[in-house]
């Protein structure tokens, strides 16, 4: 049996995220989608820039807005030569910790430039405003170098059109992360053996279990599972539930059954679709048999079997489903 | 109050990509160790079980229950499990043998940090509102902190060469190290910057892999009748998540965490820091007021690999190792989380 050495898939993780903004983060982002910067008086009388909602030192709530300048100071700052696709700047550019004129602390924020050496602790930035303003941190596209023979203060930075005066009280922040998955060992070799339209489960060397799919362990005993078993494609319904409302992205269009089923030989259920039936009729014991996709399909996956359709052989009784061997059910 | 002990320690070897192997693949060979090394069959002789991991690096939700397939929980078990690397499940098994309700504890951390983008998948950890939308990866932000320490003379380009320079030699006796060698600061110095001013070299080199410890009280550990080191102290501190509003260049909470430890009432005569950028060693030698009189990371640090969500506590198991193995009589172990120190735990360790 030729197996790969590892199985992999790349995969995008999405979190839609809406957030609620409370008072604090947003008064600073109605600030932002108005082209005007915000921050907060701390205890001690410092701006801070972002505002934050409570004083790091003291807890105190804080409620004193003040406004800053779109000019600032570079307090830090590093290079990066090569962005990442995920950075808000595809050329290379500067991440920096910039003092905001009439602020305290600095904020962090994306500096376009033309080269490294251009940059320096202590050159002065200012603001270049998104064409769209629409309350996110990203309102500022990112800052520039302060060209000291032409610009004044703000003098790049048009107005934001007033076409909206309702404070920011929610922002949608959905992350997209990129994943590379890697089947386990145990995995891999199940997904090379189905691919081969085998099913192949492994027993546990203490307690005898049949685990299908199996991960490299039995949970029960804590102890990793090599032997192989190569079990059947007939079925037993453990458990099962009709699914009557669509599920967003799936593709099966309700009613339809889904099961907990035991192979026979195999002591743990796994989940599959049950077709070819009645769904009234569908019951705890039944005997099932896996309805294979054309061998010409098959791949590294689960749904190389299509579905579980029922077969006419006696009902296990419940004290036995999990407890078949290999060779079947003979009622 | 009761005294705790460190009885075992294992962790896997620092790997780029660990490849075809699933949580439970990662983690079961360091429990196997672990279990040997004292004589006990599962966690079931255990009287709690915590785990340190992070489903957003794997991105794989409920991993961490995917990773209690190593365990043996049939009977079910007293398990927990902390989003952190697995220093701080360390710090709330000591927790729950202190309050009495257990005597002896297994802890493990893993991760396999090669499945995504790490610097981008940490960015997420930041401010939801100012930071995370923008990505800042936490490279740069230890880039930008590296700065600081330059520009305002605290350290210099070849003084973060020489911290892994002796990481990497120091690393040579480690069978676990991922990266080790005889390498010149002028060799690392030529290099070009990698997300200036810090040069790749400074980074450390991150690994996928798990590490697993268990740890009961002094009794216990004399009934076992095995080697152990004591935790005499262990204290954790979290600084503003505000950078802005730090001193990047010391590390406050990590001086206090050593204070409350009781990390000076007597000689250090090791310390396993997780340092993850070259810089970062040179703060927390500062911070901690550590001179000549110290070994720093004896086991090449997490220069040598860095094992995320299990690196603290491999900082715990290798000062036990060499307690245990009457090498040293104390010495102490800190883990970090977070953007540029953060969030800093500092344990004292002592022989028996």
């Amino acid at each position: 049996m030729a197996q790969p050495d590892v199985l992999s898939q790349p995969f995008e993780l999405g979190f839609t995220y809406t957030r609620s903004t409370g008072p604090v983060v947003g008064r600073f982002l109605t600030g932002l989608r108005d082209r005007r910067i915000f921050g907060i008086r701390a205890s001690d009388g410092r701006v801070i820039v972002p505002p934050m909602e409570y004083d790091p030192n003291t807890a105190a709530a804080l409620d004193e807005f003040v406004e800053v300048g779109q000019q600032g100071t570079i307090r830090s700052w590093c290079w990066v030569k090569r962005p990442r696709a995920a950075h808000p700047l595809q050329q290379p550019f500067a991440w920096a910790m910039i003092q905001l004129d009439g602020a305290d602390v600095p904020m962090i924020h994306c500096v376009a430039a033309a080269a490294e050496e251009e940059l320096a602790t202590g050159a002065r930035v200012q603001v270049k405003w998104a064409d769209e303003p629409r309350g996110f941190i990203t309102d500022i596209r990112c800052f520039e170098l302060v060209d000291r023979k032409t610009t004044a203060e703000g003098a790049t930075n048009p107005a934001a059109p007033a076409n909206d005066d309702s404070p920011v009280t929610r922002i949608d922040a959905p992350v997209y992360l990129h994943y590379n998955f890697t089947a386990g060992r145990a995995p891999a070799r199940f997904l090379a053996r189905i691919k081969e339209g085998v099913l192949s489960g492994q027993r546990c060397p203490r307690c005898a279990n049949v685990y299908i799919p199996p991960r490299g362990s039995c949970p029960a005993c804590g102890v990793a599972t090599e032997e192989e078993v190569v079990l059947p494609d007939k079925a037993t319904v453990q458990s099962f539930t009709i699914v009557a409302i669509p599920i967003p992205n799936n593709p099966i269009k309700p009613p339809f059954v889904i099961a907990n089923l035991v192979l026979d030989g195999a002591n743990i259920s796994f989940i599959h679709l049950l077709s070819e039936c009645e769904n009234s009729e569908v019951h705890i014991g039944q005997r099932v048999q896996a309805v294979w996709k054309p061998q010409a399909e098959w791949g590294y996956a689960m749904d190389n079997i299509r579905y579980f359709r029922p077969i006419d052989e006696p009902d296990v009784p419940v004290a036995m489903i999990g407890k078949l061997p290999v060779t079947g059910w003979e009622g | 109050m009761k005294e705790i002990a460190i009885v075992a320690f294992s962790q896997s070897d620092c790997l780029a990509r660990a490849g075809a192997a699933n949580e439970v693949e990662l983690i079961m060979p360091q429990l196997r160790a672990v279990f040997d090394q004292v004589g006990l069959n599962n966690a079931q002789d255990v009287d709690f079980v915590c785990s340190g991991s992070c489903d957003y690096l794997q991105g794989a939700a409920f991993a961490f229950v995917a990773g209690v397939d190593a365990l043996g929980a049939v009977p079910p078990i007293k398990e927990s499990h902390v989003e952190m690397d697995a220093a701080w499940a360390l710090y709330e098994s000591i927790l729950k043998i202190r309050m009495g309700q257990a005597e002896s504890a297994l802890i493990y951390g893993f991760a396999k940090a090669s499945s995504g983008e790490l610097p981008i998948v940490l960015s997420q950890q930041l401010d939801p509102y100012y930071l995370a939308p923008l990505w800042v990866d936490n490279v740069s932000l230890a880039a930008m902190q590296a700065r600081q320490l330059l520009e305002r003379g605290l350290a210099s380009e070849r003084a973060m060469a020489e911290v892994v320079v002796r990481a990497r030699r120091h690393a040579l006796a480690n069978p676990h190290a991922q990266l080790s060698g005889d390498v010149s600061v002028e060799e690392l110095l030529a290099a070009e910057t990698f997300v200036a001013p810090l040069r790749e070299s400074d980074c450390a080199p991150v690994a996928d892999g798990a590490a697993a410890m268990i740890i009961c009280t002094v009794e216990k550990a004399r009934a076992w009748g095995v080697p152990y080191a004591r935790i005499t102290g262990i204290d954790h501190r979290i600084e503003t998540h505000n950078l802005g509003m730090r001193d990047l260049t010391d590390s406050v909470s990590t001086r206090q965490a050593a204070e409350a430890a009781g990390m000076k009432r007597g000689p250090v005569q090791v310390a396993e820091l997780y340092a993850p950028f070259s810089h970062q060693e040179i703060i927390l030698c500062r911070a901690l007021g550590l001179g000549d009189e110290t070994v720093i990371n004896p086991s090449g640090g997490v220069m040598a690999g860095n094992l995320m969500m299990a690196s603290g506590l491999a900082r715990m198991g290798e000062v036990f190792r060499r307690i245990a193995s009457g090498e040293i009589g104390r010495g102490i172990a800190h883990a970090t989380s977070g953007p540029c120190l953060q969030h800093n735990l500092v344990a004292v360790l002592e022989s028996a």
